[in-house]
């Protein structure tokens, strides 16, 4: 009798997150579509379609971007899946630090590893002999540095596929003497065949909708997120950005959908009786995989080592000495060290808003019994972010908040709307985070707390919060992270008083500082590389406060 | 219990941290938002002059390439952002002040203005600070190692020895390449000038975003020749790059960057001190470092790296033809180069 009023109570919540999904995400989007095929007196039109079709190279970029997404999934998932295989399969030492190396290009825009490429393989780059007089602006240099960037993504997706093998398969194969070939063909490649799926199209929807390396290192290879950028950037044209947003967000919508299906099946594949492979020594393989995995490592090492050195040099590569000058971030394009700043506290904003909103979300649509329709509708809504590209999202919007009928109008050109938009964007990952953590809470000890007379808030807070620890901080990282590289959400956002260090890195290289790009492009790792490492500290010294009492202890605090 | 404090004081460090910069973006003093396409390097001086005379002001600079400048005001037309253009192209303020964008107001200043850096009318409409002129940056070191001469002419530009050895900035983005583009077309006429790009372009590696690009790039020899502006050759070449700065004698092209008051600012009074500050003999002594040619002929000085006789060998170039053809312009420069250049691989 006494939880009925906060049924009530989190009905009218489930409400209210559904309305907030409306505002921050259908809308936004749904009058992006509109204005993609309205005529400008408000009838229904497919001129912008015609005009998309008609101009000069805008085609191009349509099979461009295929081209581009196809090459750099064909190029990561075999090094990814390799990777994923040492880490799991084999008994590599120093695992950790091939992980956490693994990891990296995570705390960088996609523009780093870009602007890399340029230092390295550009017409004064250091291995430049080693093209034999070809370059690597055009489709070469977006393939690798979007290939650098979306390597993390495949990796943990291969990871946990490769993760779930039983053993007792390789037991019986190795029983009716199946070559160690066979069984990878057989058993180990079958089984992981949702998370290659999973992966490949993960890889294909972050490389289409990535506008950093393209506008670095693309040279006059248009693809559509570029062609979005040039239209709506550099002519205001939004109808024709919209065509494109469209043409964009297509492809990405049924990556994700079809992502999330096999996804599903992936998890049916599971049971119960699984027994954990722990891998066996093998020289042989060990050692092509190592090779393999330590070299990717140092790869990406290395691209951190020589973004700084360069940041550092005054003039490459007429004058090697070492200088400070292009930490004088003021000087250049971007917004300086205000930028790095206000890229923190928009990140740190969106951590913690972002952590309290989709934990409060799936709170809600995994145990509140009230308001079953809102809370359908809102966990389906929750899993549309992740098929909206980031520009498509910006354009959107821009659309939207500025339309002059717009009540919410005032938000625009805000720090609010950079926000919003964060945490729309990568909602669909916390939102599901949260919901397995919520999940993970066996709901008997609330039952329990409420019997002992505590009421649904308390519980929440002093019972379901702290156990679910872990995972919110997991989220609030990931969180962080992302706000901190992202630019295709906050590029048409950002307003004039708050300039944002990711968009710096652009601005930088457009003006061509490329060392000063360089030299902010790694405060961006640097700042992000603290907080993950605040973040691991928390975990290892947090359990102590959290995670090794007894959950009925929480219950008896609780009380 | 150590640890449950740390978490504590972890907690509180970040709310407070938080609360710091929402407070530090929420303080109110008078804000004037200022469009302007000025360098990023230049911004300072400008705005450490001009804090100084009037601390009462803010200043929220919207720093962009001409081309995204003007767009994104002729865009806002209805219900503009910014309060005031600074250090844009006069080229765009002629184009902006036929969609009636811009107010009237003749600002204060150093006496001695030369007339032709206003707004013929009386008030004008845009007031001129200094002239910006083509200038080409060519890597000696890159140069040599070719064994190719340094050009000397446009005609230069277009042999084949220097095929994939320069690059121009987009005059759909950069003031620059559209001066440039504007000035190649008004000297020798349309169908002379096209035909020059035309040849031009089988020798450029790339069309870039910015008019300071080029220069920089040059100055790295990422790309051996380019086409920059006056302001940028010098300033690189004084900063040590191995560059040689080449202002071609068939004549270059030149803008004007000039200043505004946007119709329905709500800070006009504001405004209106904005502009007289960047008329004022402080502000001209600024443009003076920068730029050879300025407003106020008497108070210009020499520019290190720059020709002394730069004002003569300016192209014949009627800025209202550049202004009422921009559009044209890039259109038809896109449709023969941009899309030309998006091919696969």
């Amino acid at each position: 009798m006494m939880a009925r009023p906060i049924f009530s109570l989190t009905g009218m919540i489930t409400l209210l997150f559904c309305l907030a999904a409306m505002v921050a995400l259908a809308l936004p989007v749904a009058v992006l579509v509109a204005h993609s095929v309205m005529a400008p007196d408000g009838s229904f039109t497919i001129a912008h379609y015609v005009a998309y079709a008609a101009t000069p190279g805008l085609l191009r970029a349509l099979s461009n971007t295929a081209l581009l997404g196809g090459g750099v999934v064909l190029v990561v998932l075999p090094l990814a899946f390799i990777f994923a295989f040492g880490l799991e399969r084999t008994v590599l030492p120093g695992k950790g630090m091939l992980a956490a190396a693994a990891s990296l290009p995570l705390l960088v825009p996609s523009l780093l590893p870009a602007l890399v490429l340029i230092y390295l393989f550009g017409r004064q780059g250091l291995l430049a002999p080693l093209l034999g007089g070809r370059t690597i602006y055009g489709f070469p240099g977006i393939l690798l540095a979007d290939a650098i960037a979306a390597l993390p993504h495949a990796v943990i997706i291969l990871r946990t596929a490769l993760r779930a093998a039983d053993a007792r398969l390789y037991e019986q194969a190795t029983l009716l003497g199946a070559s160690g070939w066979r069984k990878f063909f057989t058993i180990t490649l079958p089984g992981a065949r949702y998370g290659l799926v999973s992966a490949a199209l993960v890889v294909f929807a972050l490389t289409i909708t990535d506008i950093g390396a393209p506008k670095v290192i693309g040279d006059n290879f248009d693809i559509l997120a570029i062609v979005i950028y040039k239209q709506v950037l550099g002519q205001q044209n939004f109808e024709l950005g919209a065509v494109a947003a469209i043409l964009l967000m297509i492809p990405s919508l049924l990556a994700i959908v079809i992502e999330r299906a096999a996804a599903k099946r992936h998890a049916a594949v599971m049971s119960a009786k699984t027994r954990p492979l722990q891998p066996l020594p093998s020289p042989l393989r060990d050692r092509l995989v190592g090779t393999v995995c330590y070299g990717t490592a140092a790869a990406i090492v290395l691209m951190l080592v020589v973004c700084q050195l360069v940041a550092l040099v005054c003039l490459w590569p007429y004058d090697l000495s070492l200088t400070w000058a292009n930490y004088a971030l003021d000087r250049f394009d971007g917004g300086g060290w205000a930028a790095v700043g206000n890229s923190a506290l928009l990140a740190a904003m969106t951590a913690i808003c972002g952590t309290s909103f989709a934990f409060a979300g799936a709170y809600v649509s995994e145990r509140c019994k009230a308001g079953t329709f809102f809370r359908g509708l809102f966990s389906r809504l929750a899993l549309l972010p992740a098929a909206i590209p980031g520009l498509a999202l910006g354009l959107a919007y821009v659309l939207f908040f500025n339309d002059p009928a717009n009540p919410l109008r005032g938000l625009y050109g805000t720090v609010a709307i950079l926000l919003i938009a964060n945490v729309t964007h990568y909602y669909t990952v916390a939102h599901l985070s949260a919901v397995g953590a919520v999940k993970a809470i066996d709901s008997e000890l609330e039952a329990a707390a409420q019997m002992l007379g505590r009421n649904g808030l308390s519980v929440l807070l002093r019972v379901v919060v702290p156990m679910s620890a872990p995972v919110l901080l997991e989220i609030a990282l990931y969180l962080f992270v992302n706000a901190m590289t992202t630019v295709s959400v906050v590029m048409f956002l950002y307003p004039p008083g708050f300039k944002l260090a990711s968009i710096a890195v652009l601005a930088m290289d457009d003006a061509g500082d490329l060392a000063a790009a360089a030299a902010m492009g790694m405060m961006i790792f640097y700042v992000n590389l603290a907080v993950r490492l605040t973040g691991q500290w928390l975990f290892a010294h947090g359990h102590r406060v959290v995670g090794n009492r007894a959950p009925t202890r929480f219950v008896e605090a609780a009380i | 219990m150590a640890h449950r404090s740390a978490y504590r004081i972890l907690v509180c460090s970040i709310a407070a941290a938080l609360c710091l910069g929402l407070v530090g973006c929420s303080k109110e003093k008078q804000r004037l938002v200022v469009y302007t396409a000025a360098e990023a390097d230049q911004l300072p001086a400008y705005e450490a002059s001009f804090q100084k005379a009037h601390p009462e002001i803010d200043l929220v600079w919207v720093r962009d390439s001409t081309g995204v400048v003007t767009a994104k005001l002729l865009a806002e037309k209805k219900a503009s952002q910014a309060d005031v253009v600074f250090a844009l192209a006069a080229t765009s303020l002629i184009q902006l002040d036929d969609e009636n964008m811009l107010a009237a107001y003749a600002p204060k200043g150093a006496a001695g203005r030369d007339p032709r850096f206003n707004d013929s009318r009386t008030p004008p409409h845009w007031n001129g600070e200094a002239l910006w002129s083509t200038a080409i940056c060519v890597n000696t070191v890159e140069i040599a190692k070719r064994h190719v001469p340094v050009p000397q002419t446009w005609d230069d530009l277009t042999k084949p020895i220097y095929r994939g050895m320069i690059t121009m900035p987009d005059p759909g983005s950069s003031g620059t390449g559209l001066l440039t583009v504007s000035a190649w077309l008004q000297m020798w006429g349309e169908a002379k000038g096209w035909a020059y790009m035309d040849r031009l372009h089988q020798n450029i590696a790339q069309y870039v975003h910015s008019g300071s690009k080029p220069c920089k790039d040059a100055a790295r020899g990422e790309i051996p020749i380019g086409i920059a502006f006056d302001f940028r050759a010098a300033k690189t070449k004084s900063e040590g790059a191995p560059i040689d700065i080449v202002i071609p004698k068939e004549g270059v092209g030149w803008d004007i960057e000039s200043s505004a008051i946007i119709v329905g600012s709500k800070h006009r009074a504001a405004a209106e001190v904005f502009l007289d500050w960047s008329m004022s003999q402080e502000a001209m002594a600024i443009y003076a470092k920068s730029f050879a040619v300025i407003a106020v002929p008497k108070l210009a000085a020499p520019v290190l790296n720059l020709p002394s006789d730069l004002s003569s060998r300016l192209a014949k170039a009627d800025l209202r033809w550049s202004a009422r053809n921009r559009m044209r312009i890039i259109t038809e420069w896109t449709r023969r180069y941009a899309a030309a250049k998006a091919t696969a691989p």
